[in-house]
């Protein structure tokens, strides 16, 4: 389950947020790019998941270019993302939110409760708060349960839009780590960050995105230890 | 809290409902259903209204108001989505009864499905390229829409422009029920099984696979779309849906009132449903029906003080919004936040 962008160009209007961008994420991997704010991080994910149109370029996954697929459709394929800023449905119960994770599964009653298992043993939290409504969670709960809800589409690839924004260093730690653990369970994982240090360390391989394009991309290891990167991301200028 | 629980006629109604046996709820619905059923027959009462007709004011405003209502809850409280230009589903109702009432031999009840299907298409017509807009934009869209339906209908020749259609003929009688101008309980006994139906298929479609995709929509258009709801698709059924039961609402006004011209389609009456919607707590069927009751009732109930009376229906407004600014009726708290996030870069 390979996922390959291709030269992609996306736009708002007349201003090119993306300009030629190209990515590949290996199955198994968790690949992260990190930029600054509005250097086109989310827009790429949005693009992959189908949320903003592609204006040229390819988006490949499994080998089929997908990217004039609708987002809803993409659900099926097997990617799923985790939206930035939560984006989880505030007047819906944790149950209810999970439970839409499984919308466009047909067969989902039979799914259902295994999948409900695996994520609450990824996050006991959310057991704990089945019944609470989604805007009543903290920051870290609600980041929580938007990755719950992602993983219960049965992804192959999981975006993940900035899980670490907004959140207490601890919760930064518990996300990152279980981030992990999901990879380890056979999902391929897209992680987008501006928190560099943790996203590096998680991660295999990265990019870095700056005004759209990509300026460097390497090992995640190697990225840690290079001297320009240190100064841009990881210096007292990280956030 | 206890004293609390008692104001709180929402959640003090659905739990004697939740908590009632099937016999007893069969028994509390059969008891409301023939309480409003007999609603035409306690004229004499405070209920009675000056000027106007007691029974006629049932019919139009408060009946039609309510299904209207149900109508235009479908689109703005179900699926947020706002939308200005109602009336020109009503309109298409009513002009449809009108002109085939009129010029073929076909009646209330024959027409009724032609006029909720011709609704239903415009409905499919606009959605399809405005539905991707949001927010704001579908607002004026909509709005657009509206005025151009009634300009059209005044600007045609086949529509008898500005002089309207007259002599649009009454529904036949069903049995011993006789449709009258004088007397129009039969009318109101129509309207009150229509609004039945449409709250009977809101009801049924809330709890299934629609419901919940509108839930999601109207909480994150965004979300809703990465979990694989086809949002495009839900907000055309939904659109549509409103479209047809203010088509059939338009329909039955028609052959009610024999008369229709353009000038009763304006701005004016989307803006009153839409009213009677948020003033009845958006989203709630419960509380819509309550909001379109007053809200449609009141100007007729105080019409003896002749021209204070709209001062009266404004203050009205704004006093209740002030203190209820959810409706009378609000739907479920968890259910009420809406976030709205702009597109980020």
């Amino acid at each position: 389950m390979r996922l390959e962008i291709k030269d992609l160009h996306v736009h708002y209007g007349k201003i090119e947020a993306i300009k030629g961008v190209s990515v590949v994420v290996n199955e198994g991997e968790i690949v992260t790019l990190i930029g600054a704010n509005g250097a086109g991080k989310t827009t790429m994910l949005k693009t992959i998941s189908g949320l903003r149109p592609v204006t040229t370029g390819q988006i490949i996954f499994d080998g089929k270019d997908i990217s004039k697929v609708p987002a809803h459709e993409r659900v099926d394929l097997g990617i799923s993302q985790a939206p930035e800023g939560r984006g989880i449905f505030p007047g819906m119960t944790v149950l209810e939110n999970l439970e839409m994770g499984k919308f466009h599964r047909k067969n989902r009653k039979a799914e259902m409760q295994e999948d409900l298992e695996k994520v609450y043993h990824l996050f006991p939290r959310l057991k704990e708060r089945v019944s609470q409504a989604g805007g009543t969670l903290s920051g870290g709960e609600q980041q929580m349960l938007a990755i719950g809800r992602a993983l219960m589409t049965r992804p192959k690839v999981l975006l993940l839009d900035e899980p670490s924004m907004g959140l207490a260093p601890q919760m930064i730690a518990n996300i990152f780590r279980i981030i992990t653990e999901i990879n380890k369970t056979g999902v391929t994982i897209l992680l987008v960050e501006q928190n560099a240090q943790q996203a590096l360390q998680r991660a295999h391989r990265a990019y870095i995105l700056e005004t759209g394009n990509i300026v460097k991309e390497a090992k995640a290891s190697d990225l840690l230890n290079d001297p320009a990167v240190r100064e841009a991301y990881l210096g007292t200028g990280a956030h | 809290m206890k004293i609390r629980n008692y104001w709180n006629l929402r959640d003090f109604g659905a739990n004697l409902w939740e908590n009632a046996s099937r016999p007893k709820r069969v028994a509390i619905a059969l008891i409301s259903i023939g309480f409003v059923a007999l609603l035409p027959f306690m004229g004499a009462s405070f209920l009675a209204t000056p000027i106007a007709s007691y029974d006629a004011v049932l019919v139009y405003p408060v009946g039609m108001f309510v299904l209207m209502s149900l109508g235009l809850n479908i689109v703005v409280g179900k699926s947020g989505m706002l939308d200005l230009g109602y009336v020109a589903f009503f309109a298409i109702g009513a002009y449809t009864m009108a002109i085939l009432g009129t010029t073929t031999k076909l009646n209330t009840w024959e027409v009724m499905p032609i006029g909720i299907a011709l609704s239903m298409i415009a409905g499919v017509l606009l959605g399809i390229p405005t539905l991707r807009l949001r927010g704001d934009y579908l607002a004026i869209v909509t709005l657009g829409f509206g005025e151009i339906v009634r300009l059209v209908l005044l600007n045609s020749s086949w529509s008898k422009g500005p002089n309207g259609i007259a002599n649009v003929p009454m529904p036949p009688n069903i049995g011993p029920l006789k449709f009258e101008l004088e007397n129009q309980k039969v009318f109101f006994w129509v309207v009150m099984a229509m609004i039945l139906l449409t709250i009977w298929m809101i009801r049924r479609l809330t709890v299934r696979r629609p419901g919940r995709a509108w839930e999601a929509i109207r909480q994150d258009e965004d979300a809703a779309e990465l979990m694989g709801v086809h949002t495009l698709k839900y907000k055309i059924w939904s659109f549509t849906l409103g479209a047809a039961v203010g088509g059939a609402a338009g329909v039955l006004y028609a052959s009610k009132n024999l008369y229709i011209a353009p000038e009763m389609f304006t701005l004016n009456v989307s803006i009153l449903i839409l009213a009677c919607v948020v003033f009845g707590g958006i989203g709630n069927i419960w509380g819509v029906v309550i909001g379109a009751t007053i809200l449609g009732y009141l100007p007729d109930r105080i019409r003896f003080i002749s021209d204070a009376r709209l001062l009266v229906f404004g203050l009205v407004l704004v006093i209740v919004m002030n203190f209820r600014p959810d409706g009378l009726l609000p739907r479920k708290k968890r259910e009420k936040a809406i976030v709205k996030r702009e597109a980020n870069a």
